[in-house]
């Protein structure tokens, strides 16, 4: 399989020179992993540069320079599209970083069933993202799921979750959230349990009290572990497709249409050139957000 | 001595998560065994004939067994793609570790690029065309293996880090090429976070929906995830049957998960201590 690539298109930066090296660490280990990655994932990514200027139909390609950009920015549906990633983005990760400390802190005090209780939010994360999104958007019917249903016995009147525009987006974000949760709560149990005992003993003989020790001691040395949370769910969030599509397919109207479904719909109906700028534009928008936030949060981690 | 909250506490928590987290699990199980009738109603209600195996043929027999060939594939997916991570991946961590050289800052920019740069869809998909490999199973796990090879190789980094050196220069000494060195080894030694990443990695890829829906499309090629539309239409729904589906695809993960709840945990939680 992977000689089949090789023949036609290796990048010529990463053929090895004929040069035999002493060396017990051979560059040519880097060679089966380079080849894969560059030439499925680094061509392509760096093709969509290019495609992304096109109107393209797979065998020609116009050159129209920013057009397809322009188009995101100009058609409602589109820039709804990208509004909706970073709603959907902040949202998740927001929720997954304060629920997730929250159980976090929990599960690593004295509480009962600890092992149950994190087996239990935990198994989500495992669990196939469509399954989940086919389950809660039974679940979620207006009339006949089981929440509705549930609601209208101590007599409230559930919205229409994945129906009613102004809730879908959040409905599904928070269908996320209860996915992912259980991978922040192990990442700040990690983080937690790391902390020194002895900063709480040396807190309580000064009498520090619960709130004290947490926003003083915990809150500050597991800023690793928020700064992977927020990272992690930021670049998930961005990236989202399949707990949307499963759940509302952008709908009802393009509501919760995000970045990600609108490259697949525009792949579908045969706007290739559209499909490949959609991929550009959340290219942009992680790079953007990701890259200066991690420097942001890691230079902070260090003055503590 | 435990105190008080620790005991009310936990019960509070324990009633909680059973309602947010085992419920939706519990209607899954409950519908799976209705019949279609029942399961139409979308009820918490215990199916009046129980008949959760009569569900499960009837799953296995749609569309001319298609989930027997959906299973088969993402078992020759997941494996297939998961040895190559495990070995190509363990290979560039290596060197990598070992041997700081011109190639290091541009391995760590594309490692980071990997992690973070969603994939360009249609382009791969006109590459895929041009090398044969679109709607082919290979084209798919070298797919898998190029979008996982990033986590695959800090994972093995950091963990190579923890191996002496004086083992490798032992080795020399002996007389060991590198391929002996790597493979006979230091291969051996990396049993733990090998585990690790096995395990976490054939869970995403087996789970997968989105790859296999732009890179294998059609219905003979169906892996798991994608067998879960036969029974989903947006006027007959057969929710018996496709609950019967999503209890079956949920199996491989569950039983990974008691079994090596660990390792996942530890692959998972790389990176929240500050190291």
């Amino acid at each position: 399989m992977v000689a089949e690539i090789t023949r036609d298109d290796a990048p010529a930066s990463t053929r090895i020179k004929p040069v035999r090296s002493p060396s017990p660490y051979p560059s040519w280990f880097y060679l089966p992993a380079a080849i894969i990655y560059g030439v499925l994932f680094l061509f392509p990514t760096v093709a969509s540069l290019f495609f992304s200027l096109t109107r393209w139909t797979l065998f020609d390609a116009t050159f129209i320079g920013l057009g397809n950009f322009q188009q995101f920015l100009k058609e409602p549906f589109l820039l709804q599209g990208l509004v909706n990633t970073l709603i959907y983005a902040v949202l998740t990760s927001g929720l997954k970083v304060v629920i997730g400390l929250a159980l976090g802190v929990m599960l690593t005090s004295q509480i009962v069933a600890r092992g149950y209780l994190r087996a239990v939010i935990f198994f989500p994360v495992l669990v196939s993202t469509v399954g989940v999104g086919i389950t809660f958007t039974t679940l979620m019917h207006p009339t006949a799921g089981a929440i509705n249903t549930t609601l209208a016995l101590v007599g409230i009147h559930g919205p229409g979750w994945l129906t009613d525009p102004h809730f879908a987006l959040i409905s599904v974000a928070l269908v996320d959230v209860w996915k992912g949760v259980g991978l922040a709560m192990v990442i700040y149990m990690a983080g937690i349990v790391a902390i020194p005992q002895e900063f709480y003993e040396a807190a309580s003989i000064d009498g520090a009290t619960g709130w004290q020790k947490f926003g003083s001691i915990t809150l500050p040395l597991a800023m690793p572990a928020t700064i992977t949370v927020i990272i992690l769910s930021l670049i998930g969030g961005l990236r989202s497709f399949d707990l949307i599509w499963a759940m509302t397919k952008g709908g009802p109207g393009f509501t919760s249409d995000v970045i990600a479904s609108v490259i697949y719909k525009q792949y579908q109906a045969g706007f290739y050139g559209l499909s490949t700028a959609g991929n550009v534009v959340l290219f942009v928008l992680v790079a953007v957000l990701i890259v200066p936030l991690s420097a942001f949060l890691n230079r902070r981690q260090v003055e503590l | 001595m435990r105190r008080p909250i620790h005991i009310w506490g936990g019960i509070a928590a324990i009633l909680i998560t059973t309602v947010v987290f085992i419920v939706p699990f519990l209607f899954i199980v409950v519908n799976a065994m209705k019949s279609s009738r029942e399961a139409a109603m979308r009820s918490f209600a215990m199916p009046a004939v129980w008949r959760l195996w009569d569900n499960l043929v009837e799953v296995i027999q749609t569309r001319d067994y298609m989930v027997l060939t959906a299973f088969v594939n993402s078992t020759i997916l997941t494996v297939a793609s998961v040895t190559m991570l495990v070995i190509f991946g363990a290979m560039v961590g290596y060197v990598l570790q070992r041997r700081p050289s011109i190639w290091t800052g541009p391995a760590n920019f594309l490692i980071l690029a990997g992690l973070i740069i969603p994939p360009a869809v249609v382009p791969t998909i006109w590459l895929l065309q041009g090398l044969g490999l679109f709607k082919t199973l290979h084209g798919l796990i070298l797919i898998e293996v190029a979008y996982g090879l990033s986590f695959s190789v800090l994972l093995f980094r950091a963990f190579i880090a923890t191996i002496p050196r004086e083992l490798d220069e032992a080795a020399i000494i002996d007389g060991a090429g590198p391929m002996r060195i790597f493979f006979g080894i230091i291969l051996p030694l990396l049993r733990p976070v090998v585990v690790t990443v096995i395990v976490v990695q054939s869970v995403a890829i087996f789970n997968d929906f989105t790859n296999p829906l732009y890179y294998l499309p059609g219905n003979k090629n169906a892996t798991v995830q994608l067998t879960l539309y036969n029974f989903l239409s947006q006027f007959n729904t057969s929710y018996n049957l496709l609950f019967t589906d999503i209890l079956l695809i949920t199996i491989p993960p569950l039983i990974v998960y008691i079994f090596f709840n660990r390792q996942i945990v530890a692959g998972l939680t790389a990176g929240a201590v500050k190291g």
